[in-house]
């Protein structure tokens, strides 16, 4: 196998991580002690967040054992009519996942009759999870977490009316 | 979803997370210590530019929203003002341009692109919104 097609195999996460080694290989030639001090810094940080990391690993865990897709499915698909919209902010918020695993889910959930608009509200209470929310306070402090979550799940309706104005549903 | 599933479910939003939280760390660490004063110099307290900055440095991120939140606490210790970092932390997880082409095959050309416009555009909205806020209560 040629090396560009190795390269090519490499996780983008990965291929993230070795250019940020990189930089520091290039930073470590030039300036010693600034690399070093770097990653110092960055040992201490990760190190002051592995029991909050553990924390956010315990609730996810037990957030996966009691959603069920298949109910998703069948609350989110067309003719959900206002309950939909509910049921979006709601499996928004509790569902967790990169874009990549969730994409397919959705694009089998619009082939079903999930609507655009619904898509939207879904997508944008990504941003909203009940199970980093300790981290937020942690960070931001209590009163800036109610305001944003708030805030977030607002405008995801306001989101979900616009996208749908902007893209028409295809008919089925 | 038997415990052992999920379990595995969560492991395997971790083993996708960690890489790309040290390697982030890394870089915010290096730039802190390369030059103190950066962030006090491109963040000035602007409420449009300083929104502005971080909803397009989050824009350009990826991954679960829960890296943000540690990376935007990181920023906000060093001096980056609250603002930026809302808006970073919004954009982080609902516009996505290094997962653009991805959404655009799943969902549609004309739904990603005006979804990820419509995103960033709230971002500076709610960032705005929430420091304003923040300050009056």
């Amino acid at each position: 196998m040629s090396i560009k097609k190795k390269i090519k195999k490499i996780p983008g996460k990965f291929k993230f991580l070795f250019t940020v080694f990189f930089v520091y290989s290039i930073v470590f030639y030039f300036n010693k002690s600034l690399a070093i001090t770097g990653i110092e810094k960055t040992y201490i940080m990760l190190i002051k967040i592995i029991p909050l990391l553990l924390f956010v690993l315990i609730i996810m865990t037990v957030m996966n054992l009691y959603i069920d897709s298949g109910k998703i499915e069948k609350h989110l698909g067309k003719d959900s009519g206002i309950k939909g919209w509910v049921y979006a902010t709601i499996v928004g918020l509790l569902i967790s996942g990169p874009p990549y695993v969730l994409f397919p889910m959705l694009k089998d959930l619009k082939a079903s009759g999930m609507k655009n608009s619904l898509l939207a509200v879904f997508l944008y209470n990504r941003n909203v999870k009940i199970s980093f929310i300790p981290v937020m306070m942690y960070y931001f402090g209590l009163k800036f977490t109610i305001i944003t979550s708030v805030a977030i799940i607002c405008f995801s309706i306001l989101n979900g009316i616009l996208i749908g104005f902007f893209v028409q549903d295809t008919a089925k | 979803m038997n415990i052992k599933k999920a379990t595995q479910k969560s492991l395997n939003n971790f083993k996708i997370m960690i890489p790309i939280l040290i390697g982030v760390l890394l870089l915010v660490n290096l730039i802190t210590v390369a030059s103190s004063d950066i962030y006090l110099k491109l963040f000035t307290g602007n409420y449009i530019k300083d929104s502005f900055i971080g909803a397009l440095a989050g824009s350009v991120s990826f991954g679960i929203p829960v890296t943000s939140y540690i990376i935007g606490g990181e920023l906000l210790k060093d001096g980056v003002s609250l603002l930026a970092v809302t808006a970073f932390i919004l954009t982080w997880s609902t516009v996505g341009i290094a997962m653009l082409p991805l959404e655009i095959s799943f969902l549609g050309k004309k739904f990603a692109i005006i979804r990820n416009i419509v995103n960033f555009i709230f971002a500076i909205v709610i960032a705005v919104l929430v420091v304003w806020i923040l300050k009056i209560i």
